[in-house]
C-alpha cells in the first residue's frame, strides 16, 4: 500500500522443512511477504499448502528453516509481545468458564486478571456472549466458542492478530456475522491482521490484500490489492467490482490447475 | 405404580447392585442351612455377622490399622508418582532412566520383595507402606505421564504466543489436562495400595486385617475369617467410591461426569 512506510511484518525468502523419517516435508518455499501496519491481509489456498504452517513461523512457534522474518523492523526470536492468535481449532480449555478462558491470556502474560476482567466482559457482550460468561466451553456452541477464543486473542489488545481458519467450520450464516463484526472491530484500531482462509468471498470481502498460495512446496503465486470502499456491508459481495475480484482470484487458481472452472 | 413397584422399576445403580447383593446373600445363607456343610467349610453370613458382633471393636481396631496404612501408602503415592511424572515428561533423560526401569520393574511381582522389605525396615507399618507403595505408584505415573502428555498441541501453542513460562504451562494447561487420567491412576492405586498393606501383615506384624486373617486360618477359624475378608470388601468398596466422589467434586468438566445436557465436540 503506501510505499513510504516500513512494513510491519516482513518476510523474506522464507522456506521451512519439516524433518520426518518417511522424507522431509517442504512446506514453504520462497515466501516474500510484506504486510503494511494496520492492513487487513488475507491469505487464500487449497488444503495442506502451508497457511497453518505461514501462521506459526510468523508467530515464532515453529522455527524456519531458512531465510528472516522482521516484526515491527525487528527480527523474530520467539513470539512477539503485542500478537493475538486465533487457532484453526478453538482450543478453548474445558476446565475453565468462558470468561476464565478469555482471562487466560491476561494469566499467561502475568497481567493482573483484576484490571482485564471488564473488558473481558466488554469483548464477550460485543461477540455476543453476554450471559455464557459462567457456562463452561462445552455449553457453547461451534459458533460461539470460536467467538470465545476471538475474545481471548483480542484481550490485551494486540497490535498484530493471526487468526487460521478461524470461521472454517461454522454454518455460512454465523460466519457472516462474524465477518462483519471481525471488520468493524478492526476499523476502530490500528491492527495488523493475518487471516487465513479457503474462502475467495471471505478473503476478499475481508482484506485489502489477498495472498494467493499453492501447495507443493507453499509458496505465493500472487498479491492481489482489493480496492473496495470500506466499511462494507455484506451486500457488496453482489457488486461486479466484488464479483471481478473473486473471478480474478478463481481464474488464477484455475490456470494453476488448483480449481476446476 | 406401587412402591414396591417403583422401587424395581426405577434407575437406579446403587439400588441394584444392593438387590444382587442382598439376593447372593440370601442364597448363600439358605444353601448353608439347606446342604450343611462343615463350618470350617462355609459359615452362613448369619454366623459371619454374630462373630463380628462378639468383638466389634477388635475388627474395628485391626481395620483402621489397615486403612491407615493404605492411606499413608495412598498419599506419598500420589505425591510421589504425581512428581515422578512431571519429572519424566520434562526430562529425557528421566524419561529414559526412571521411567523405562520403572515399566520393567512393573513386570517384576512385586509382592514377592515383601520378605525383603521386613527385613530392612523391620515389622512395624513401614515395610507395610513400603510393598503398598511399591504397587501404588505405577498405575499413578504410568496415567498420569499420559495425561500430561497427551495435551493438544495448539494449547501449548497458545501459551507460548502469550509468552507463557513452562512453569505456567504445567500449573495451567498440562496438569489441568492431565487430571481425569490422574484420577484414573488414582482409582487404580487404592486398591493397590489396600493390596500392599495386607500382603505387608502377612508377612509380618501383629496387627491390621491381613494379620488377623493369617491368625484365624492358624486356627481354622473360618468364620472369623469371613469376617476379615468382609471388612475389607467394604473398605476398598468405600474407599473406590470416596474417590469417584472426590473426582465429580473436582472435574465436573470432564466428558466422563457430564450430564445429558453437555454437548460433544468433535472439533
Ligand atoms: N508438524 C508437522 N510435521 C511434519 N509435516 C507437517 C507438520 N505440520 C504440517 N506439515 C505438512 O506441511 C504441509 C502444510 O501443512 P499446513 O498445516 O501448513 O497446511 P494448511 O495450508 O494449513 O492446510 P489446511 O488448509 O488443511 O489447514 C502439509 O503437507 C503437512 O503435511
Ligand atoms: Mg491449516
Amino acid at each position: 500500500m503506501n510505499q513510504g512506510t516500513q512494513p510491519y511484518v516482513a518476510l523474506d525468502r522464507v522456506a521451512k522443512v519439516y524433518p520426518s523419517p518417511r522424507g522431509d516435508v517442504e512446506a514453504l518455499a520462497d515466501i516474500d511477504l510484506e504486510i503494511a501496519p494496520g492492513s487487513f491481509v488475507s491469505v487464500v489456498g487449497p488444503s495442506g499448502c502451508g497457511k497453518s504452517t505461514l501462521m506459526k513461523c510468523l508467530a515464532g512457534l515453529v522455527p524456519i528453516t531458512s531465510g528472516t522474518i522482521d516484526i515491527n523492523g525487528r527480527s523474530l526470536e520467539g513470539p512477539p509481545g503485542a500478537m493475538g492468535i486465533v487457532f484453526q481449532r478453538d482450543v478453548l480449555l474445558d476446565w475453565r468458564t468462558i470468561l476464565d478462558n478469555v482471562l487466560l491470556q491476561a494469566e499467561l502474560r502475568r497481567l493482573p486478571r483484576a484490571d482485564y476482567r471488564e473488558r473481558a466482559m466488554q469483548l464477550l457482550a460485543r461477540f455476543g456472549l453476554e450471559g455464557f460468561e459462567d457456562r463452561h466451553p462445552w455449553e457453547l456452541s461451534g459458533g460461539m466458542r470460536q467467538r470465545a477464543a476471538i475474545c481471548r486473542a483480542l484481550l490485551c489488545d494486540p497490535e498484530l492478530l493471526l487468526m487460521d481458519e478461524p470461521f472454517g467450520a461454522l454454518d455460512a450464516m454465523t460466519r457472516d456475522d462474524l465477518n462483519v463484526e471481525l471488520t468493524r472491530i478492526w476499523q476502530g484500531t490500528n491492527k495488523t491482521v493475518l487471516f487465513i482462509t479457503h474462502s475467495i468471498v471471505e478473503s476478499v470481502y475481508l482484506a485489502d490484500r489477498v495472498v494467493m498460495m499453492s501447495r507443493g512446496p507453499g509458496r505465493i503465486v500472487e498479491v492481489i490489492d482489493i480496492d473496495l470502499p470500506r466499511p462494507r456491508p455484506l451486500s457488496i459481495r453482489e457488486t461486479p467490482a466484488f464479483g471481478a475480484y473473486v473471478h480474478q482470484i478463481r481464474h488464477h487458481f484455475a490456470e494453476l490447475g488448483i480449481l476446476k472452472e | 405404580m406401587t412402591g414396591w413397584r417403583k422401587f424395581l422399576m426405577g434407575e437406579s445403580r446403587t439400588r441394584d447392585v444392593l438387590l444382587v447383593l442382598a439376593a447372593l446373600v440370601a442364597i448363600w445363607e439358605l444353601g448353608v442351612w439347606h446342604y450343611e456343610p462343615p463350618r470350617i467349610f462355609l459359615p452362613p453370613p448369619s454366623a459371619i455377622l454374630a462373630e463380628f458382633l462378639t468383638t466389634p471393636e477388635l475388627f474395628i481396631r485391626h481395620m483402621g490399622y489397615t486403612l491407615w496404612t493404605t492411606l499413608l501408602a495412598f498419599t506419598i503415592s500420589v505425591a510421589l508418582g504425581i512428581t515422578l511424572s512431571v519429572a519424566i515428561v520434562y526430562s529425557r533423560l528421566l524419561e529414559r532412566t526412571i521411567y523405562t526401569l520403572l515399566v520393567a520393574l512393573n513386570s517384576v511381582p512385586k509382592v514377592a520383595l515383601a520378605p525383603l522389605f521386613v527385613i530392612w525396615l523391620g515389622t512395624g507399618m513401614e515395610p507395610k507402606i513400603a510393598v503398598a507403595v511399591m504397587l501404588a505408584l505405577f498405575p499413578i505415573v504410568i496415567d498420569t505421564v499420559l495425561g500430561l502428555r497427551s495435551v493438544d498441541p495448539d494449547m501449548v501453542n497458545l501459551a507460548r504466543a502469550a509468552r507463557a513460562s513452562q512453569l505456567q504451562i504445567l500449573a495451567k494447561i498440562r496438569f489441568p489436562n492431565a487430571l481425569p487420567s490422574l484420577f484414573a491412576g488414582m482409582k487404580v492405586a487404592i486398591s493397590f495400595a489396600l493390596v500392599g498393606a495386607i500382603v505387608g501383615e502377612f508377612v509380618a506384624g501383629g496387627n491390621g486385617l491381613g494379620f488377623l486373617v493369617l491368625v484365624a486360618q492358624g486356627q481354622f477359624d473360618t468364620t472369623r475369617v469371613f469376617v476379615s475378608l468382609v471388612l475389607l470388601g467394604l473398605m476398598g468398596t468405600a474407599l473406590f467410591y470416596a474417590l469417584d466422589f472426590a473426582e465429580r467434586l473436582m472435574l465436573p468438566w470432564h466428558v466422563s461426569q457430564r450430564g445429558e445436557g453437555g454437548s460433544q465436540h468433535g472439533g
